[in-house]
């Protein structure tokens, strides 16, 4: 009952001088708001890194072929560089751990239907493919092992070449025409769109699977082989690659950091040409936890500073306030007041403009998804050439409001308000009455 | 029954080049239902006295019995018990709380004993009609005149049944009718019973007490006790300037009083 006076006084004391009192509530409104929305939009990246590096599998390793670097290719004529098969077949044979192995051979090419064509990656690749890439059928079915063994020249469409190179009709069964080949493929299954998978380290970009095409891998070597020619104007460049990629998954979660140790031991004859690089997702994974940790502290500290900032408000109009009412502070202290009931009068004013700093403040907090959506919607609506310049994180990234972010940004706001409000509170209590009643 | 009573009693201000001695020994009793007024002229200790009186001060030297309590020895959270309990001030400048209204500003000595009931709102509300304010309840300081603000601050003296009423200069800021209305309900409440204690420098406001008590440098100068006659008279030099309610819409302009 008390408290509730002194709090409604607290109120009417500060509503004296609204604006003022405003301004003061910005201070810790933007403190507050800021640290939950950034610590939202730092836990969305991070959770969209986690999805895209889990989106990869976290019980594999993937052996990639990559380019070496121009001082160890050959001065003239097609280097041969990357994985072997022979070199699958070996790790097949002496990895104990593994629970299934592909070999993958990627070629960029043109697929045409009729007039319709499509800029894509054709995929060589075993059955189980799918399922490690986590690939999921629509219509028809994936490249069997029987498909693979006959070398069959069959291919999977994915939902989007599906879809440019099939408007209007059902491709299965239908055949998809690589002009470069002088080559066609008949359409055994479409699959479910897929989103991308994450850049790993440096040595892997994003991957995309929407412009794939895939066909068994035997089928790949038979029809096209391991030397692919590109023409680029008027000269050609070469590509001599058994394999692109070669994907593991172990039995268990626990023998990846083993497996991928050995698998490494296993291909150091590659160390000289630099041309293979081995990318385990777990230890992505752990690594993108540890970010997200620092990314957290990081955007924490600046939302702390802005909390601060909004706190010397505080402090600086309360400091105000009390000389602005010293003659009040001399009345009550005539009237009865003890010293610590001047204090608890102008704590509770400080609280009063943290607390309703920091709930307004969680209020626009919550808002943040939506806030964010509306932004972009309407940033990529207005200007749709600027938001295509963004990178992916700009455009893509969902806040997710941490929970426990909101207690702490009220609790920090309340401290925040009792801590700077303590100093004037005490500087007012402690005045002489009799010179506080001379006040002017 | 003593409302106070003090013995001896000094204060010094210790400054860094000198010590002032405001009050070098002074004596005196003041019974229930007392009606004194202070006087001397400027700098002789005055406010010094009545702030002792009212606990916003501790002496030096000497005693200051207020009923039972001796305030000399009290810690700073006793005497501002005191004062929310026993003592009720006017000062010249009405000192009234900007943010509060009428009846608020009178309970505020009760606020801080924690009384915030019903009864003693009601209180209030019987206080402030006690001294002419029943219309005006819920304003603000800002929306009253000098002397319905100063009749607030009566209003707020007595809520808590003081030992006494201190008066500062309490009629200082007014003109010689308000002035006049002010001190006839000082009277009436001292006819009441109760204990009045005012500082003044102006004769015609003294000699409406019973008694004047004069300070010369931190001392005593005289203590004596007014006539009854010489009461009536300045209570009758006053009536004069207080406009029958009747009257009101002539507006005659009141004579200003002769000083003596
Ligand atoms: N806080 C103080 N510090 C130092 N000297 C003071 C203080 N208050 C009053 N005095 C001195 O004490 C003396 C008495 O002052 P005061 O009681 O205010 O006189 P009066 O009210 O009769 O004019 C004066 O000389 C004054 O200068
Ligand atoms: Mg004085």
């Amino acid at each position: 009952m008390l408290w509730l006076r002194t709090l409604s006084l607290g109120v009417k004391s500060l509503l004296l001088h609204p604006l003022r009192s405003l301004l003061t509530v910005l201070g810790i409104f933007i403190g507050v708001a800021s640290v939950i929305w950034l610590l939202a939009i730092s836990e969305g990246i991070s959770n969209e890194a986690q999805r895209q590096i889990e989106s990869l599998g976290a019980d594999t390793i993937m052996i990639r072929s990559v380019e070496p670097p121009s001082d160890k290719l050959n001065a003239q004529g097609v280097t041969p560089y990357g994985l072997k098969r022979s070199e699958y077949d070996m790790l097949v044979k002496t990895i104990p751990t593994l629970k299934t192995a592909v070999p993958i051979r990627e070629i960029k090419r043109k697929f045409t239907h009729k007039n319709r064509t499509v800029e894509g990656r054709l995929v060589g690749c075993t059955p189980e493919y799918a399922e490690l890439t986590r690939l999921f059928i629509d219509r028809g079915h994936f490249i069997s092992d029987a498909e693979n063994f006959r070398r069959d020249s069959v291919c999977v469409l994915s939902a989007e070449v599906a879809a440019s190179l099939f408007p209007y009709e059902d491709p299965i069964g239908k055949r998809v025409d690589l002009p470069d080949h002088k080559d066609y493929y008949r359409v055994i299954g479409v699959l479910k769109p897929r989103n991308d998978s994450a850049a790993i380290g440096g040595s892997m970009a994003a991957q995309s699977f929407k412009s794939d095409l895939y066909i068994p891998i035997q089928t790949l070597q038979l029809r096209i082989g391991d030397t692919v020619v590109r023409r680029a104007g008027a000269s050609f460049s070469g590509e001599m690659i058994e394999l692109n990629q070669i994907t593991l998954a172990v039995k268990s979660i626990h023998d990846v950091k083993a497996t991928a140790a050995l698998v490494e031991d296993a291909l150091r004859s590659h160390d000289s040409m630099e041309d293979i690089s081995v990318a385990v997702p777990l230890e992505l994974l752990e690594q993108a936890r540890t970010t997200r940790l620092m990314f957290m502290v990081f955007m924490g500290l600046v939302a702390a500073i802005s909390l601060l900032v909004g706190g010397i408000g505080i402090m600086n109009i309360m400091l105000a306030t009390v000389t602005e009412r010293t003659r009040e502070i001399g009345i009550r202290r005539a009237l009865g007041a003890k010293q610590k009931d001047i204090v608890a009068q102008f704590l509770v004013e400080a609280a009063v403009l943290s607390v309703v700093g920091g709930i307004t403040g969680i209020l626009a907090g919550v808002f943040c998804k939506p806030a964010i959506v509306m932004t972009r919607e309407f940033v990529s609506q207005t200007y749709p050439e600027t938001m295509a310049a963004l990178p992916d994180v700009v455009r893509n990234v969902t806040p997710a409001i941490v929970p426990e972010s909101i207690p702490i940004a009220f609790g920090i706001s309340l401290v925040v308000g009792v801590v700077f409000g303590l100093f004037p509170a005490i500087r007012a209590a402690q005045m002489n009455p009799i010179e506080a009643l001379r006040h002017e | 029954m003593h409302a106070c009573s003090i013995r001896d009693l000094k204060k010094e201000y210790v400054l860094k080049s000198e010590t002032v001695r405001a009050l070098r020994g002074v004596s005196f009793d003041v019974p229930e239902g007392d009606y004194v007024a202070i006087m001397g002229p400027s700098g002789s200790g005055k406010s010094t006295l009545l702030n002792l009186l009212g606990c916003l001060d501790q002496p030096s030297g000497g005693e200051l019995l207020l009923g039972k309590d001796n305030v000399a020895t009290m810690t700073d959270d006793q005497l501002a018990e005191i004062r929310s309990r026993r003592i009720g001030f006017v000062f010249q400048s009405y000192n009234l709380i900007q943010q509060l209204t009428v009846v608020e500003n009178i309970q505020v000595p009760l606020y801080y004993q924690g009384k915030l009931g019903a009864k003693e709102r009601k209180r209030c509300v019987d206080l402030a009609a006690r001294v002419g304010l029943q219309d005006r309840l819920s304003h603000r300081p800002t929306q009253l005149s000098g002397g319905q603000q100063q009749r607030v601050a009566i209003a707020r003296s007595l809520v808590n049944d003081p030992y006494f009423i201190l008066a500062d200069e309490a009629t200082g800021n007014l003109d010689s009718k308000t002035t006049a209305e002010i001190l006839s309900l000082f009277n009436e409440l001292n006819a009441e019973g109760r204990t009045i204690i005012m500082v003044t420098h102006e004769d015609e406001v003294a000699e409406r007490a019973k008694r004047i008590i004069r300070l010369r440098d931190g001392l005593l100068q005289s203590d004596r006790l007014n006539s009854p006659e010489s009461r009536q008279a300045a209570a009758e030099r006053a009536l004069a300037l207080i406009p029958d309610p009747q009257d009101d819409e002539e507006q005659t302009p009141t004579p200003i009083p002769v000083e003596a």
